[in-house]
């Protein structure tokens, strides 16, 4: 279990003051000004020493990202930060804990982030659904200024730096960097082509970085306290803090910071008051939000909760949205309904998504009552197949990756479902339990 | 000079070039639905997808840079299956009704899916249906063929610069709409019609009119303005039933202005079809000798310099050429081709567009004089537009104020400004490079040629390696008419001052000719128009589909176009007339075939006998003395879509002015019905 010292969020949970007099108390904007005159490239490096991954799904090395941006940016093409506040996925929600609780600590970050990078301003999009929590962001934003620590002479420093909260209209897709960056010039938010990278051709064609809210509320704390230390936590290339949510079938559902690479049963005995039902009753875990496919219950059990260790069962950290579910779960049913959630929010711009979403969720939901063909789980395979990787965003892998996992975990569950529906064959109603499933 | 490997083979492109051009270079074919050329990239199609060394997914080969050292497979089994793939989910939801659908024949749909798709169907769920929508009497919309390939919005918004197409909602549940369900303002939407894929746009009027296989094509050029744009025909038993674009980069790339599309249909209504010659007052149908007896009558007894002739908007050189000899063997020399009052004359560089089309995207400033070329020439206004959108023109106007879809400086209607230049046009004109100045025809008069010859003197409009004065024709035929000289020089103002006792009119139909009342008219055209109407003797003759012919558009392009069907009824070649009803007059014109009326222009006209542009050599401007222009520009008499007699019959121009210009929506034309 993460050591209290070591946690940065110490206030996830809003039982202390989320304001700047509170922050401060917290330790946050105390030194800021000695940070910044540490110098961009310093902040680089400590970044990329630190190890730290890209906390919104994807776990791109944040610090290698920073480096991609212009050393000397032009007059006329300034240098923007974008912070991805627009938290959609199913099943997350850390950034909106941050927001809530401990916005100063995004803001700071923001600052460092955007000076490291040599950013002109920052703008942080939050998703359009969290009406209080872009009032709470602002009002802390104001606060920042009203101190003189954003703004023409930040912290006091030479450095002219804006934060801007723009409020999205709740469409998943304008989480998707690039789309993000189309919905906040304006447009319809869809995803362009890449290259040009954001690094070269972003926000009003000028360089840009778009991080997430966690990515970058770390940054301090990782400035103040050292490479070395969040090195240390975790796994090598799997380092530092995270912060997991755990929902679904456990007994105390929560979003907890937890060091990278725990594994699934200390992250839930410790933290969730264990399954509901005991160990016995975990059917399957999405281990990353919705987009990531689902590992059965006797793989996920014991296995390190980060990166490489999930890659390793096919599945994948994402935004480290533990979905957990028992054996009451209808499992085919959740994942159609995740069918249904890609097929509402596909932006509609490129085919295989747009014509491939429907398709599948069709399928899906027939796949729910058993009224199909049995060839029709391969159909669902080769559909699945035809759209990821095939599509301009990752939204196509997003809505194939859960299909996929959930026919090589459970392919006889739909088969049985299959035949009950014709009647050919006694099936049994129930998954068989986990230690047969394990042999 | 990216080297790639395309399947084997060792391409080296230019630098810039994508994977999809290093594909068509080492000679194969990549299919594609939302690529064009002359479009942006958007890239959504998928259907380019190749699979490329080192990359783990599959690349869209339109967006994709070439970089040194990419090793291409445009035919391995990943490949493949990506377009099969990408191929199934466009046909899932695309209606199977070819058959009924006016794209079948010449659909990349259904070309694409014999190439690349699978052949059979796995899709067991309901179809998707989308609402019509309503986009004008040009675009009939069939909208669950719609693919979203959204090359119809991105040439709305970056070609004809309306942002009047677009996407509407996501998913499954996108929809290409013209948002408030409008017609399409502009005045070349019609080229969505060819850039659609599939059959979700095509063209209202000929809706099951005829297919694609049932035509017969014949290259021809277009004279609804001075551009020359270069069609086809497409004709179907002796009758145009469509005209598209040909492709020539110089001229029209491969768009066409809407009139010069959709007024085909005006070329199978009120046709002249037989001749007529008033008798007491009232036009009787008469046989071809009773005409010309008639016209013999006329011109006996008359003195030569009492006979004029006048040569309208839309003819050729034979027919000019033709009138000209005519005129010459009956002893007079009045004839005029500037029936706009214009003052432009020879040396032929000073009423050429020298800049020339193409060379009109590489301004860094356009002054816009008493012409608005949205209206007057469409496709000079792509021109203008892809000049100012790439950032580096500026535009000014000084006429009526205009909406050219681009961003304009409106300095005035008050053509004195051109010989008093605000000091905002001089600083800019000073500081430009390619500079270029556009006098709309219509407004050439001589004391506005004169301020813009002193403006292009003062400022150098002229240079090495660049022309920047433009004369900008609104009329097909004029620049060949002053080519040869069928022009005289009291201008149109002199004709009036003395009037003619016989007057030629070949095909002039928008000149008021009431002071011209007593003379003897005999027109010579194509339609039962304000000229017909008007006539002592009227020749059936034949429309610009229906003769073989040379045009010399306003940059000075001879350009020629082959007949593709024949005249209605009685009606002939203009020149046969001509050469006929010389010999009723006594008057041999040296001439039987068109090859030797050919050879006849050709040893007079040099350049007249050969196609394509020559440069006009350049000769300084001479003083004249006009005085300095002042007032308001002339506009246009009549809404760009009925400049001539074959838009004024075409029933699809009288609805483009009810729906576009009038807005009559959908609602309003149901409750006219």
């Amino acid at each position: 279990m993460l050591a209290d010292s070591d946690r940065i969020f110490t206030n996830l949970y809003g039982e202390r003051d989320w304001g700047i007099e509170g922050a401060m108390a917290r330790g946050d904007w105390r030194d800021t000004a000695d940070l910044l005159a540490l110098g961009p490239d310093r902040l680089i490096d400590i970044v990329k020493a630190s190890g730290l991954r890209g906390r919104g799904g994807a776990g791109f090395p944040t610090g290698v990202k920073w480096g991609f941006m212009p050393k000397e940016p032009r007059p006329d093409r300034p240098s923007y930060l974008v912070i991805n506040a627009d938290e959609s996925e199913p099943g997350t929600c850390k950034d909106r804990e941050i927001i809530r609780h401990d916005p100063h600590k995004l803001l700071e970050g923001a600052l460092l982030a955007g000076y490291a990078m040599r950013a002109r301003a920052c703008y942080i999009y939050i998703r359009g659904e969290f009406v209080r929590e872009a009032e709470r962001l602002e009002a802390a934003v104001r606060q920042a200024y009203d101190r003189g620590f954003l703004g023409a002479k930040a912290c006091g420093t030479g450095y002219a730096y804006d934060v801007f909260v723009h409020r999205g209209a709740g469409a998943y897709i304008c989480g998707e960097e690039t789309a993000l960056i189309e919905s906040l010039e304006g447009k319809k938010g869809q995803p362009r082509l890449k290259p040009p990278f954001p690094a070269g051709v972003g926000l009003y064609g000028c360089p840009t970085t778009v991080n997430n809210v966690e990515s970058i509320a770390v940054i301090p704390t990782i400035v103040r306290r050292g490479a070395e230390w969040f090195a240390g936590i975790g796994r090598p290339n799997n380092t530092g803090t995270k912060l997991f949510c755990i929902s679904g079938h456990v007994e105390r559902p929560c979003t907890v910071e937890e060091a990278m690479g725990i594994s699934f049963r200390e992250l839930v005995e410790t933290h969730c008051g264990g399954i509901r039902g005991g160990w016995d009753n975990l059917l399957a875990v999405i281990p990353g939000g919705s987009s990531v496919p689902l590992v059965p219950a006797h793989e996920i059990i014991d296995a390190p909760m980060d990166f490489d260790g999930l890659r390793e069962l096919k599945s994948g950290l994402g935004t480290a949205a533990v979905i957990v579910m028992d054996r009451s779960t209808d499992i085919v049913k959740a994942i159609a309904r995740i069918s249904y959630f890609y097929k509402h929010e596909s932006c509609g711009q490129c085919t295989p998504c747009r014509e491939g979403t429907g398709w599948m969720w069709r399928v899906m939901n027939r796949l729910v009552t058993g009224d199909a063909e049995p060839h029709e789980i391969d159909l669902l395979l080769d559909v699945a197949g035809q759209v990821e990787g095939h599509t301009i965003c990752a939204l196509g892998d997003a809505a194939a990756w859960p299909i996929q996992g959930l026919i090589r975990h459970f392919r006889p569950e739909i088969e049985a479902r299959i035949a009950r529906r014709r009647g050919f064959v006694q099936v049994p109603d129930t998954v068989p339990p986990l230690a047969a499933a394990a042999e | 000079m990216p080297k790639l490997i395309v399947d084997g083979r060792e391409v080296e492109v230019p630098a810039g070039a994508t994977v999809m051009q290093a594909c068509e270079m080492a000679g194969r074919e990549i299919p594609r639905f939302c690529y064009h050329e002359r479009l942006s990239i958007a890239g959504n199609c998928r259907m380019c997808l190749v699979e490329i060394e080192k990359s783990p997914k599959p690349v869209a080969s339109c967006a994709m840079p070439a970089a040194d050292g990419m090793v291409v497979h445009t035919m391995s089994e990943k490949t493949r299956r990506a377009r099969e793939g990408v191929m199934e989910f466009l046909l899932i939801n695309h209606p199977l009704d070819c058959p009924i659908c006016d794209q079948g024949g010449e659909c990349d749909l259904q070309d694409q899916a014999l190439a690349y798709g699978r052949g059979t169907s796995r899709f067991e769920e309901n179809k998707r249906a989308v609402a019509e929508k309503y986009m004008g009497p040009l675009i009939k919309t069939v909208m669950t063929r719609c693919i979203h390939c959204t090359r119809c919005v991105r040439f709305a918004e970056e070609v004809a610069g309306v942002e009047e197409i677009g996407a509407l909602f996501r998913g499954e549940n996108m929809q290409i709409t013209s948002y408030l369900e409008r017609a399409v303002a502009s005045e070349i939407s019609g080229n969505v019609i060819d850039l659609c894929p599939v059959g979700a746009l095509t063209a209202k009027p000929y809706a099951f009119e005829a297919r694609p296989w049932e035509l017969r094509r014949t290259d021809g050029i277009d004279v609804m303005d001075a551009v020359g744009s270069n069609i086809v025909v497409g004709h179907r038993s002796g009758a145009v039933m469509r005209i598209s674009p040909r492709l020539n980069d110089d001229v029209n790339e491969e768009w066409l202005a809407d009139r010069s599309r959709f007024a085909a249909d005006g070329l199978r209504e009120r046709r002249l079809d037989r001749p007529w010659v008033r008798v007491a007052g009232r036009l009787q149908p008469a046989s071809w000798a009773e005409a010309f007896a008639a016209i013999a009558r006329a011109v006996a007894g008359v003195g030569k310099d009492r006979i004029a002739a006048l040569a309208g908007p839309l003819a050729a050189v034979e027919e000019m050429v033709a009138l000209k000899d005519l005129m010459t063997g009956l002893g007079s020399g009045r004839l005029e081709c500037r029936l706009d009052g214009s003052a432009v004359a020879a040396p032929r560089a000073h009423y050429l567009f020298n800049t020339t089309l193409a060379g009109l995207e590489t301004a860094d400033l356009i002054l816009l004089v008493g012409t608005n070329p949205r209206f007057d020439a469409p496709l000079v206004n792509t021109r203008i537009r892809k000049a100012v959108r790439g950032g580096r023109a500026r535009l000014f106007n000084i006429g009526p104020a205009a909406d050219l879809t681009v961003p304009v400086t409106e300095l005035g209607d008050d053509l004195g400004l051109l010989a008093d230049l605000p000091a905002a046009l001089a600083g800019a004109l000073g500081a430009a490079a390619r500079p270029a100045m556009l006098v709309g025809s219509r407004n050439a008069t001589a004391p506005v040629l004169e301020a813009a010859h002193a403006v292009a003197d003062r400022f150098g409009l002229v240079r090495d390696g660049w022309n920047g004065f433009n004369i900008l024709h609104d009329a097909a035929s004029r620049v060949g008419a002053l080519d040869i000289g069928f022009v005289h020089g009291g201008h149109l103002a002199g004709l009036f001052a003395d009037p003619p006792a016989v007057l030629f009119l070949l095909g002039v139909d928008d000149l008021d000719l009431a002071p011209l009342a007593p003379a003897f008219r005999i027109y010579l055209g194509t339609h039962g128009d304000a000229g017909a109407r008007a006539a002592d003797v009227i020749l059936p003759a034949a429309a610009y589909t229906e003769k073989p012919g040379t045009w010399v558009n306003m940059e000075g392009r001879v350009q020629r176009a082959l007949r593709a069907v024949f005249p209605p009824g009685d009606a002939r070649e203009d020149w046969t007339i001509l050469r006929a009803l010389a010999d009723v007059l006594g008057i041999r014109l040296p001439y039987d075939t068109l090859d030797e009326l050919r050879r006849r222009i050709a040893s007079e006209w040099p350049h007249l006998g050969r196609d394509g542009l020559e440069p006009a050599e350049w000769a300084p401007f001479q003083g004249e003395g006009a005085g300095p222009p002042a007032g308001p520009a002339r506009r246009p008499a009549t809404s760009h879509y009925l400049v001539n007699p074959i838009c004024r019959a075409s029933p699809t121009m009288h609805a483009c002015v009810r729906e576009i210009e009038e807005g009559a929506g959908p609602a309003l034309l149901e409750a006219a019905e």
